[in-house]
């Protein structure tokens, strides 16, 4: 995997993922490795996304590397009216990789085409984030033993939610069974299902919480935003339909797992964190091994 | 060498390019595409002219001394799927051949996605081809589709 960017989670075949799970849980095991000493790693943040910079800063001060960047675009007076392409170049003379997210969709190809260092796609618009999508993996199948043959339910935004669409698309290696709990507007669209049915699985669509508990082993939450409604009407209706609290968790089987990309909002009530279902925080927690995972492999020293 | 015959005689052009079985409606969309208003050669242009093959008539264009690279006539085949390519030397046909949607596009097309990194840096657009029949183009940048009914020219 050396030299090579990770821009989608389709970059890297089946057999690369699982070794960037492998390795995560070297580094689980023994997370401060100074295997990167002397190399540098550029965090570049057109859009603040503290959380993912804060995991991948931490995955690179775990191994030694040293960080540079900028933590939004605004306050990088060396970026305005540069084009992205020059940006890449001047980085890629520093760095010796770049992670980098962007709000525009396209923009990691894009500098992978151009620069000389790889790249890392840390999210580019509602378009990839494949360091999540790897992490989601490493977290159900650290939390399930495996990744094969289960049942996992998407909740909440399944239209725009991207996490959800590439981590459908990872799984889909793996004869997964989907549940999918969406109001009606935000359903998980065609293309992504036509991909289920492509891999010759089977998915089904629900729009009440309480009918998935007792079926899944991965429950995967995710945000409803206000937004996402013309009519504010409508998102008062089934707002609480996709809210999870500890009392409608009473049926679930006992190795099921909440998961959630984070923030929350209100999604998941705070009475859900001390159960033994929730597991989010702990998933965040993966990503720093997940990411140390990927500089590794991806700077060629594992 | 084929010689040209009597019908396309009547406006036989000696060197060129002649793009026939163009559906009428798109003989103006083909001219603009292959940057013809400004051309100082001899053009003929034709439309609704009977056919075999089209149904609603056929358009044609020939244009005398210019024979045109393959992505100028990818271009073509975007918004006339039939058409069908004669280059001619010294009267003579030399080249016969239909245009033929390609697997991938570069430039020509705009992407759909407004938020698409190449509506907002100098890029050049780059599609894959998904789907010849029901025209769709996937952007190899931000990997969202472009419809037939959204396509629009750059
Ligand atoms: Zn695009």
């Amino acid at each position: 995997m050396k030299n090579k960017n990770l821009v989608s989670i389709s970059d890297f075949t089946k057999e690369e993922q699982l070794r960037i799970l492998d390795l995560a849980e070297k580094f689980e095991k023994q997370p401060r490795q100074k295997i990167l000493d002397g190399y540098v790693v550029a965090t570049l943040f057109f859009e603040p996304s503290t959380r993912t910079r804060l995991s991948f800063e931490s995955a690179s001060s775990r191994l030694g590397a040293k960080v540079i960047g900028f933590s939004d675009a605004s306050s990088s007076s060396v970026i305005k009216g540069e084009t992205l392409k020059d940006t890449i170049l001047m980085v890629g003379g520093y760095a010796d990789v770049i992670v980098m997210r962007h709000p525009r969709e396209g923009a990691a190809r894009f500098a992978a085409e151009v620069s000389k260092v790889p790249i890392i796609n840390a999210g580019d618009g509602a378009n990839q984030h494949p360091t999540q999508c790897l992490l989601d993996l490493y977290s159900i199948r650290k939390t399930q033993g495996t990744l094969d043959n289960l049942s996992v339910a998407f909740v909440g935004d399944l239209k725009y939610g991207r996490t959800v669409h590439s981590l459908t698309m990872a799984l889909s290696q793996y004869n997964t069974t989907f549940h999918l709990v969406s109001p009606e507007s935000l359903k998980l669209p065609g293309s992504v299902k036509r991909h289920i049915k492509d891999h010759n699985l089977e998915y089904y669509q629900y729009t009440d919480l309480n009918d998935v508990i007792p079926k899944v082993d991965i429950l995967y939450m995710t945000r409803v935003q206000r937004e996402r409604f013309s009519d504010p009407m409508e998102y008062e209706k089934v707002k609480d339909s996709c809210i999870l609290s500890k009392s409608i968790m009473t049926n679930c089987k006992p190795n099921m797992k909440v998961l959630h990309p984070l923030p929350r909002v209100n999604e998941i009530n705070e009475d859900v964190d001390t159960t033994p279902q929730a597991y989010y925080f702990q998933q965040a927690q993966n990503g720093v091994y997940v990411r140390q995972a990927i500089l590794a492999s991806i700077l060629g020293v594992i | 060498m084929e010689k040209i015959s009597r019908e396309l005689k009547v406006s036989a052009i000696e060197n060129g390019t002649v793009i026939d079985h163009i559906p009428s409606n798109r003989v103006f969309q083909v001219i603009r595409l292959l940057d013809l208003y400004d051309s100082n050669e001899q053009i003929f242009v034709g439309v609704n002219l009977e056919s075999e093959k089209l149904k609603d008539g056929k358009g044609i264009v020939k244009v005398s001394n210019r024979y045109f690279a393959d992505w100028e006539i990818d271009k073509i085949s975007l918004v006339a799927p039939t058409a069908t390519l004669i280059e001619i030397k010294d009267f003579c046909i030399v080249e016969k051949r239909k245009v033929a949607i390609p697997d991938k596009i570069q430039g020509i097309v705009k992407c759909f996605n407004p938020n698409c990194i190449t509506n907002h840096q100098p890029i050049t657009t780059c599609f894959n081809v998904v789907d010849k029949d029901d025209l769709k183009l996937q952007c190899h940048y931000c990997e969202k589709i472009t419809a037939k009914e959204n396509i629009v020219f750059l």
